[in-house]
């Protein structure tokens, strides 16, 4: 059997990990759109998942994949609730833009 | 001794009972409990008293617990009660209680009775302590406790401006004293590791003690002295101390407190009798006080003054006769003083309720027409005073300066110059108040009256008392033996002396004292009698008497050289060291730095949601930087 390794080396999936990431990080500083925002946080978490992923399978040690199980466990909570404040937020300032949440300024 | 806890705890029951519950209780009340706390001293003190006279009594001296242990040093509250401390107690409850009984009728009006006689019994308390202490810290609590009941007292109608400040002034010429006393028995706990009477008598007899070093301490505990009984230089707060009620003049001001000064020399002649230098000292700061104050007497209109200068000089007749060893004649002179004078101060205040506050002689006069028993008491004591025989003022004066004619002839003719000025002022202001016709305005005429019974009583009591005081010191070629030199022979063993006089030298001292003291009131009489004078108006003396009128400006002196020089000071010191460096740099400046601080700090939390993601990113990255590469 081929193993996957063999026909894409663990190079490219450290350079699409790191290029996911590197989106990532530069959606949330320069992006303004909450939601957006969140949906590079996610890009980063599954980034860091792949490099888990990848990286279990080249050591062959199946805890790197438990592992991801519970980043995407967590990650999906963290969204229920990033998105449900989202909402609210929404319907009080009809906005998720983040350079109108100031209230706390002054 | 339990009886000596009562006599000494009376006067304070009384004082608590009137300061705490004072408000509550009817003004009858509160008069009645402070002189029966007083009463109650003075029964018990008079079978103490008795009991030394009839040689039944032997002296106490108890230590009730020890108060302060350190190291070697020991100090314990003791009480010691000899013929000394019973003789003072006699007069600190005899004339107190007379005093809190006419205390009764003068202050009736006032709304703070029950203060006052609070503030009374406080002060019998503090000077019972300080009498009955055996050692110097015992009597320096009472010392200062009379002091603050003295400031109180003084200020007592203190919504009037000066009258507290005449509070202030005596408080703080007394510290100035007091400072002096602390220093002489931080001395005498340094080098005799004692403060107790007896254990530094034997110390100082078992051990050579360097002359220097006595004389240092006598000095100090004279300098408190000085402050206590008005010598000069502290003496210019005594006359200011006659702001506060007359029964204060005359029980504070007169009879007791001041002469606690004379009390301290009393208590420790033993030490003082070693110090001859501090001895001289005494005598001619005495002397002069002596001179010095009957001068200024002789020209003050008002009532109060006129005794108040008189008391100064009177103590200083007793510091010259502690000065030239003649203790006894001292202590002589202290008790019939206490009976003289406290009749009156008393006699004064009894003149000043029946004229409604009026305290100016220029506009009395005539009053014996009214108030005939105040005048034949005042008269009396005046005579007293005076040194008229057989008064007793004659007797205790003429001892003391047959005394000093003895040691130092200049003091003798000083302290003869003083007592002729004291016979003259004394009757000025006899007649000026009691004799010719009145002076005042009409309402007053129509005011003027007899004093109630609780002021005449007392006064009459002390008028008996001044006229017959003299009985206790009689000289000894008429009754054989000077009683009270007897009676105070186990206090001071070396008061001998007297009996080396020619007799013809003391018939010639006595006949030349009473020819002074009756040329005094001659002169008085056939000036503001016969010729009619009255004192001259404000601004209408000139020269000397102009200066002496003004009491030798001495308080403005004082106030250039020290009163102005500190407030000024203190002024700069406020405005440049506190307001500007303390309060505008140090702290002013430490808020103002972080303020400045947190302005700029707080420009960081911009609350701008991206920024904070920015920061987060960055310091993530500098974190994970640092902790691998």
């Amino acid at each position: 059997m081929l193993a996957i390794l063999d026909v894409v080396s663990i190079k490219y999936y450290l350079i699409l990990s790191a290029f996911l990431f590197t989106i990532g990080v530069f959606g949330v500083l320069f992006r303004r759109n909450a939601i957006t925002i969140f949906m590079c946080v996610e890009l980063m978490l599954n980034s860091v998942n792949l490099l888990l992923v990848a990286f279990s399978t080249y050591h062959h040690d199946a805890s790197g994949q438990v592992f991801v199980f519970f980043v995407m466990a967590v990650a999906a909570a963290e969204v229920a609730v990033g998105l449900a404040i989202l909402v609210t937020i929404f319907r009080n300032i009809h906005s998720v833009d983040i350079d109108d949440l100031k209230a706390l300024k002054n | 001794m339990v009886n000596l806890y009562v006599l000494i705890l009376a006067p304070l029951v009384g004082f608590l009972i009137n300061g705490l519950m004072g408000k509550s209780l009817p003004k009858s009340v509160s008069g009645i409990i402070s002189s029966f706390a007083v009463f109650v001293s003075f029964v018990i003190s008079s079978i103490y008293f008795f009991g030394f006279v009839g040689g039944t009594q032997a002296p106490i001296d108890a230590n009730v617990f020890d108060w302060i242990t350190a190291g070697e040093t020991k100090i314990s509250f003791g009480l010691l009660l000899d013929q000394l401390s019973g003789l003072w107690l006699m007069i600190i409850t005899g004339i107190g209680f007379l005093i809190h009984v006419y205390s009764i009728g003068y202050m009736h009006d006032d709304e703070n009775f029950s203060r006052f006689f609070a503030y009374l019994n406080l002060f019998i308390f503090f000077m019972l302590l300080l009498v009955l202490g055996n050692n110097f810290l015992v009597m320096f609590i009472g010392w200062e406790g009379v002091g603050l009941c003295s400031y109180l007292l003084i200020g007592f109608w203190f919504k009037n401006q000066p009258y507290n400040d005449a509070a202030k002034k005596a408080f703080i010429m007394n510290r100035i004293g007091d400072l002096g006393f602390l220093i002489g028995m931080f001395l005498i706990l340094f080098y005799f590791k004692t403060l107790n009477y007896g254990q530094l008598k034997e110390a100082l007899a078992s051990t050579q003690t360097s002359h220097g070093l006595l004389i240092a301490i006598t000095m100090c505990l004279f300098v408190g002295a000085m402050g206590k009984s008005a010598q000069l230089p502290l003496y210019t707060w005594l006359p200011d101390a006659m702001a506060g009620p007359t029964p204060v003049s005359a029980l504070i001001h007169a009879a007791t407190m001041v002469t606690a000064g004379i009390f301290l020399i009393a208590r420790a002649n033993f030490l003082f009798s070693m110090a001859p230098e501090t001895l001289s000292f005494i005598a001619g700061v005495g002397a002069v006080t002596a001179l010095f104050a009957a001068t200024i007497g002789v020209l003050q209109n008002d009532i109060k003054k006129v005794l108040a200068y008189s008391t100064v000089s009177q103590l200083g007749l007793m510091f010259l006769a502690m000065g030239v060893g003649a203790y006894t004649s001292g202590v002589f002179h202290v008790t019939t003083h206490a009976f003289f004078k406290a009749c009156l101060f008393l006699g004064s205040g009894s003149v000043i309720h029946a004229m409604g506050g009026e305290q100016d002689i220029r506009n009395m006069g005539g009053l014996k027409k009214w108030m005939s028993i105040t005048f034949i008491t005042f008269l009396l004591s005046s005579i007293a005073i005076a040194g008229v025989p057989p008064f007793s003022g004659f007797f205790s004066k003429d001892e003391i300066l047959a005394h000093v004619f003895e040691a130092n002839k200049v003091l003798w003719v000083i302290g003869s110059l003083a007592s002729f000025l004291t016979a003259f002022y004394m009757f000025r202001l006899v007649i000026l108040t009691f004799f010719g016709s009145f002076r005042g305005t009409h309402e007053q005429e129509h005011h003027l009256h007899e004093s109630p019974a609780t002021i005449t009583i007392p006064l009459v009591i002390l008028a008996v008392l001044a006229v017959l005081g003299g009985l206790m010191g009689l000289p000894e070629f008429i009754s054989h033996t000077h009683w009270l030199n007897s009676f105070l022979a186990p206090i001071f063993p070396h008061a001998e002396g007297h009996e080396h006089m020619a007799i013809s030298t003391e018939f010639a001292l006595m006949g030349l004292a009473t020819a002074l003291a009756v040329i005094g009131i001659g002169i008085a009489y056939s000036l503001y009698v016969s010729k009619q004078q009255l004192p001259a108006k404000e601004g209408e003396l000139k020269g000397f008497a102009a200066l002496v009128y003004d009491k030798y400006r001495v308080d403005e002196l004082y106030n250039a050289v020290f009163v102005k020089p500190i407030s000024a000071l203190s002024s700069t010191l406020y405005t440049i060291v506190d307001k500007a460096l303390i309060d505008g740099q140090l702290v002013e400046g430490t808020a103002g730095l972080s303020m400045q601080l947190g302005k700029r700090i707080r420009s960081l939390q911009s609350g701008n949601i991206g920024f904070y993601l920015l920061v987060m990113v960055v310091a993530i990255s500098l974190i994970l930087t640092y902790v691998f590469i």
